[in-house]
């Protein structure tokens, strides 16, 4: 048993004659946790996928526990002792838990015969559940867990199978501030019985906070690969975009002039999702909306935008109040909503970045009284938000959206909604899963549209983000509003600590 | 009353329309006509549903994949063809193994394209079910077809007072039960279902999944031409026609999604006996013949419509956030 694990030294991918990684090495010992840090397109997916078998590699050397290991397919890696928990997880939900665990090797009555020994089935799932402390019956359908759950159980699976190196890509994107916290006291608890850790996340403070070591990567090469006391969140992001970033945020100009509503709201409550929520947004102001996923922060943009109804309190653009209050109408009254949930609510996947840009504003471009459309016209206007929010792509025309990284895609989303230039703009969570270079650009385009006069409704999970970008902070928590904040009196253990308080 | 709470009752609402619709008809056939509620009329309900309930639970295999078989009927005719053109001379234990073959191989074909060609399902059945009611018609020049006397009396007969069609409609749901919730494969099918990248991902084969369901299901059918034919004793141009439609319905009504990873035994063989109870009803009735087509369709906007909601209310299940546990 040697110390180190795994061990990955000049590792080369190329598609399509295209470098997207450079040699890369690295080494993790037993029972560490070890930060992957970069940019979107810097590699760090290729990476993981090589060692857990979902590509294949070019060149280069992997050593797992001494041996060199080139797993084909991600069966070939659950046997080597790998496990890969992707940030979309792979379980069932209308299957039971202790279905989902044991799916593709059922514990059998008799050898010969293809049942399935439910008795047995039900010990062996307790048993990997109560390694992730997670208790729930295992004949529960998973379908009736939270995020948060289903992941543990995609964490026992990984360990009823003897895994000896987990692989989190991104893991707490869909999880809640609390469900984060149990997670990463698992992976403390693996690490503590010797389970070597790879864990990927934007989010730098839990990298921090979670991990031993840290890689760096940036354009598939590694940029820096040292134990964690030798890095700060500042140097982080500086070997990340290999530029200093003086401030993470962009500078804004004041808007000058009385304070005038753009939109108002009074006493809004649906049963089960929001309580009494009363707040003005003030044209040329952003106003922060935090809270822990489940705080009903997502589920009151929703409302304000019409797809979901509300039962009491009115809703006022301006000084018209909106009844019945459909997203038609909201789009009418200049509202533009982003949802967190880009691929499957903001985009087109398979379309062009152009079609996509000019979708929600076919109407306003179209001409005469059948509402025909001029091709030349329409991509001429696609391209011209194309380029003002930086969407890095060879032809606006041609390249599907799904080609684009997560940034690139967001952008595009974002470019969307300004083309119909937006008076009040909703966005929920329009940096999650983007990088620190795009997320800066998407601050940028806010900063130009609260310039211009627009109000914003930014709700995000990351409380660095709403300091640093809002005038104003609604802290949200079981569907009511807790407290405000001016921008004065910003403290983020002030601003947490409402948003846990119970 | 809570979000959840009245989900859970629209969920249950949902669950309860295909009960609900067969006891209203019920009382309403029973308030129209006194022959209907009778000992014997419920015993020839149970009987002349076998059939389509033998061939929803097939059709359950291919939906609960995300797939459908719009062949069915067509692989019924060509099996009640084959049956009494050529297998007459042979007895029953011999006759059977081989029509299940006819079946499970007309499956295979559809098999083969959907997971080797990834044609849809919906285009590749719909083209086998004129390919195989063409190829029937042609074996039988569309003249009526006998079947041997063995068939014949296994359609009048009965074992411990039960009748054959019920016996052999039981012994496929029972195995069908077992196969789907007590193997590996079963339980697999569902994965399939409810994603089939997820489950390529997690170590699944789902090709062979895939194409078995599609021979699953044309085997069902050959049981479901064997019951149909040992009653009536013949099979005229038009046996099986259109029987996709009742079929599918019945596995719709019984809860199996179309959406693929939901569904069951039991919930088909009780959409088989409401499709059966109407047309049964109907008959009682001297109802006018083309008022069945008009029901029958409405049966299966019922089904889908059911079906569609539960759809949307099990998504709106999923994005639901707030928890009361906070």
């Amino acid at each position: 048993m040697s110390e180190v694990l795994l061990k990955v030294q000049n590792l080369c991918k190329s598609f399509f004659n295209v470098r997207v990684l450079r040699d890369v090495g690295f080494e993790l010992r037993r029972g560490a946790v070890l930060g992957l840090v970069g940019e979107n397109g810097s590699g760090k997916s290729t990476t993981m996928n090589i060692i857990g078998g979902v590509l294949a590699k070019d060149e280069g050397l992997i050593e797992l526990d001494g041996r060199s290991i080139a797993p084909t397919n991600s069966r070939d890696a659950q046997a080597l002792g790998i496990a890969f928990i992707h940030q979309e997880l792979s379980l069932f939900p209308n299957l039971s838990v202790e279905e989902n665990l044991f799916l593709d090797h059922f514990p059998r009555l008799t050898s010969a015969l293809p049942f399935i020994d439910r008795r047995k089935l039900r010990e062996l799932a307790r048993k990997a559940l109560e390694l992730v402390d997670l208790k729930v019956a295992p004949q529960t359908p998973v379908l009736r867990l939270p995020p948060g759950e289903r992941q543990l159980v995609e964490i026992a699976k990984a360990l009823s199978r003897q895994a000896r190196l987990i692989i989190f890509d991104e893991p707490t994107t869909s999880l809640t501030a609390r469900e984060a916290e149990r997670l990463f006291e698992i992976i403390r608890r693996l690490r503590a019985q010797g389970i070597s850790v790879i864990y990927i996340s934007h989010i730098l403070g839990d990298v921090m906070r979670l991990c031993d070591d840290i890689v760096v990567l940036r354009d598939g090469q590694v940029v820096a690969s040292e134990p964690r006391v030798n890095f700060t969140i500042e140097r982080l992001v500086t070997l990340m975009v290999g530029r200093t970033i003086d401030q993470l945020f962009p500078e804004r100009a004041p808007v000058s002039g009385p304070r005038r509503a753009a939109l108002t709201v009074r006493g809004v409550s649906q049963p089960g999702v929001v309580k009494d929520i009363s707040f003005d947004l003030n044209l040329g102001e952003v106003l922060g909306v935090s809270g822990l996923m489940g705080s009903g922060r997502s589920e009151l943009a929703r409302i304000l935008f019409g797809l979901d109804p509300y039962s009491d309190g009115e809703i006022c653009v301006g000084d018209t109040r909106l009844v019945p209050l459909s997203p038609r109408s909201a789009m009418d009254r200049g509202m533009a909503f982003l949802t967190e949930n880009r691929r499957g609510e903001g985009l087109m996947m398979e379309a062009s970045i152009a079609d996509n840009i000019v979708l929600p504003s076919l109407i306003e471009q179209s001409h005469g009284f059948a509402h025909f459309l001029r091709p030349a016209q329409l991509s001429g206007v696609a391209r011209g938000v194309a380029a003002r929010v930086q969407v890095n792509a060879k032809t606006i025309d041609r390249t599907a959206v799904r080609m684009l990284s997560g940034g690139n895609q967001q952008k595009v989303v974002i470019g969307k909604w300004l083309l119909r230039a937006p008076s009040i703009f909703i966005l929920d969570e329009p940096t999650r899963g983007i990088d620190v270079g795009a997320k800066y650009e998407v601050y940028k385009i806010i900063n130009e549209m609260v310039e211009g006069g627009a109000a914003i409704l930014l709700i995000s999970s990351e409380i660095e983000e709403l300091i640093g970008m809002a005038d104003r902070i609604m802290v949200m928590g079981r569907g009511e509003v807790r407290s405000f904040c001016e921008r004065a009196n910003f403290d983020r253990e002030t601003l947490l600590s409402a948003a846990l308080w119970d | 009353m809570n979000r959840l709470n009245t989900h859970t009752l629209y969920a249950l609402a949902l669950r309860l329309a295909p009960l609900s619709l067969f006891a209203a008809l019920f009382i309403a056939f029973g308030l129209l006509s006194d022959r209907f509620l009778s000992l014997a009329n419920f015993r020839n309900i149970l009987t002349q549903s076998a059939h389509v309930a033998v061939m929803a639970i097939g059709m359950t295999f291919v939906l609960l994949v995300r797939g459908v078989d719009l062949s069915v009927g067509s692989v019924m005719y060509l099996v009640a063809v084959v049956m009494g053109l050529y297998l007459t001379g042979l007895p029953l234990v011999l006759q059977i193994p081989i029509i299940l073959m006819i079946g499970a191989i007309f499956g295979a074909v559809n098999a083969w394209f959907v997971t080797r060609l990834r044609i849809a399902a919906f285009i590749v059945t719909l083209a086998t079910l004129f390919i195989g009611r063409g190829l029937a018609l042609y074996f039988s020049e569309t003249k009526m077809v006998f079947q041997s006397d063995a068939v014949q009396t296994l359609g009048r007969s009965s074992f411990m007072g039960v009748p054959w069609a019920i016996w052999i409609a039981a012994v496929v749901a029972a195995a069908a039960w077992v196969t789907l919730t007590q193997t590996p494969y079963g339980r697999q099918l569902y994965a399939v279902g409810a994603d089939l990248e997820s489950a390529a991902k997690a170590g699944i084969r789902v090709k062979p999944i895939v194409f078995s369901v599609f021979c699953i299901c044309g085997a069902c059918a050959a049981v479901g031409a064997l019951i149909s034919a040992s009653e009536v004793g013949a099979a005229a141009a038009t046996f099986g026609y259109q029987m996709e439609f009742p079929v599918i319905a019945a596995a719709v009504l019984g809860g199996t999604s179309l959406f693929g990873g939901r569904g069951g035994v039991f919930g088909s063989i009780f959409g088989a006996a409401l499709v059966q109870t109407t047309e049964n009803g109907l008959v009682m009735l001297n109802a006018n013949p083309y008022l069945y087509p008009l029901v029958n369709s409405l049966i299966i906007f019922v089904a889908a419509f059911v079906d569609g909601r539960r759809r949307v209310l099990t998504e709106r299940l999923e994005q639901r956030k707030i928890r009361t546990e906070a």
